[in-house]
C-alpha cells in the first residue's frame, strides 16, 4: 500500500476535523446549565416564563458560538482543504 | 474539492457547495453570480411581492380587520412588540431596519424547505449583515457620546491617560461583526450540510423522515438563530445610544 504525501495530509486533516468538533461540548455543558437554571427560574416564577424563556434562548445561543467555530474549522478542513 | 473522504457510496446527491452559474469580467476582475444571488434573488422577489399586496390590501384598510390584513396587523405588531420590549425609547427610530432584517433572514432560514441554498449560508451574506451592524453601532455611538466618554469607555478598567487596555478593547470592538455573522453562518451552514448528508446516506429507501429533520434544522434553528441577530443587534444599538449624563 502506498502513500504519499498528499493522502497522508488528507488523512490527518479528518483526524484534525474529528479533533475540532470536540470544542462541542463546551457548548453542550454551558447549554445545559442555562437550560437547567432557566427551569428552576421558571419553577420559582411562572408568570415571568415569555422572559425568562427568551434571555435563555439568547443565552443559549451566544454560548453556541464556540462550539460553531469548531464545527467551522472543521468543515473548513474536510471541504476547503487548506494544507494539500 | 474531495468529498469521497466522508462517503464513499453515494456521490449524485451529495451537494451543499455554492455553486458559480455565470462570471463576467469587472475592472479585470472575474465576478461571479453563484446560487446565493439567485436565492437572493427569489426571497427579494417573494418580500417584494408581499409587500405591493399589502400596500394595495391597506390602503383599504378597514376598522374590523379581516383576512390578509388580520396576518399583517398580526406580524407588524409581533415586531413592533419585540423591538420596544428590547430597545425600550429607542424603539421607533430602529423599528424599520430590524423588522426588514428580521423578516429577510427568517425568509432565508426557511427558504431550505423549498429546495433553495438558504442565502445565509454564504459567508458573504451574514458578513454584509454584519457590517451593517458594525456600522449603525459606531455610527449612533458618536452621535450619542462625547469623544471623552467613547475614550474613558476604550480604556474601560484602566483610567483614560493610561490606554494600556485600548487595543484590547478595539479587537472585542472588532470581534462583535465577526463573532455575530459567523454565528448565523455557522448555524445555518451545519443544518444545509447535515440535510446533504442525511439525503446523500439514504438513496431511495426511505425518504420521509429527513422532514422531521427539516423542521428542525430549518424551522427551529433559523427561527432563533433570526431572533438571536436581531436581538444581539438591537442590544448593541441600544448600548451605543445610552449616554451617561
Amino acid at each position: 500500500m502506498n502513500i504519499n504525501g498528499s493522502d497522508l495530509i488528507k488523512a490527518c486533516s479528518a483526524i484534525g476535523a474529528g479533533l475540532a468538533v470536540i470544542a462541542g461540548i463546551g457548548p453542550g455543558v454551558g447549554q445545559g446549565i442555562a437550560a437547567g437554571h432557566g427551569a428552576s427560574a421558571v419553577g420559582r416564577n411562572p408568570g415571568a416564563s415569555g422572559k425568562i424563556m427568551s434571555t435563555m434562548l439568547l443565552g443559549q445561543a451566544v454560548a453556541e458560538t464556540t462550539g460553531l467555530y469548531g464545527l467551522l474549522v472543521a468543515m473548513l478542513l474536510l471541504f476547503v482543504q487548506p494544507l494539500s | 474539492m474531495n468529498q469521497a473522504i466522508l462517503l464513499s457510496s453515494s456521490d449524485q446527491n451529495l451537494d451543499f457547495m455554492v455553486h458559480g452559474l455565470t462570471k463576467f469580467k469587472l475592472f479585470g476582475q472575474t465576478i461571479y453570480i453563484t446560487t446565493t444571488h439567485v436565492c437572493v434573488f427569489i426571497v427579494f422577489m417573494v418580500l417584494l411581492i408581499f409587500s405591493i399586496v399589502a400596500h394595495v390590501k391597506l390602503k383599504k384598510a378597514e376598522d374590523v380587520p379581516t383576512g390578509f390584513q388580520n396576518v399583517v396587523e398580526f406580524i407588524v405588531e409581533l415586531l413592533n412588540s419585540m423591538v420596544v420590549g428590547s430597545m425600550g425609547r429607542w424603539a421607533p427610530k430602529f423599528v424599520n431596519y430590524i423588522s426588514t432584517i428580521f423578516i429577510f433572514i427568517l425568509f432565508s432560514n426557511i427558504s431550505g424547505l423549498l429546495g433553495l441554498r438558504p442565502p445565509t449560508a454564504d459567508y458573504g451574506t451574514t458578513f454584509a449583515l454584519g457590517i451593517m451592524t458594525f456600522i449603525l453601532i459606531h455610527y449612533n455611538q458618536f452621535k450619542h457620546q462625547s469623544g471623552k466618554q467613547i475614550w474613558t469607555d476604550m480604556c474601560s478598567p484602566l483610567p483614560p491617560w493610561l490606554p494600556i487596555w485600548f487595543p484590547i478593547n478595539l479587537i472585542s470592538e472588532i470581534a462583535v461583526p465577526i463573532s455575530l455573522s459567523l454565528r448565523l453562518f455557522a448555524n445555518i451552514l451545519s443544518g444545509t450540510v447535515m440535510m446533504a448528508l442525511v439525503y446523500g446516506l439514504l438513496t431511495a429507501v426511505a425518504k420521509v423522515w429527513p422532514a422531521a429533520l427539516h423542521v428542525y434544522f430549518d424551522l427551529f434553528s433559523g427561527a432563533i438563530q433570526t431572533y438571536v441577530f436581531c436581538m444581539l443587534t438591537m442590544t448593541y444599538i441600544a448600548q451605543a445610544c445610552e449616554s451617561e449624563e
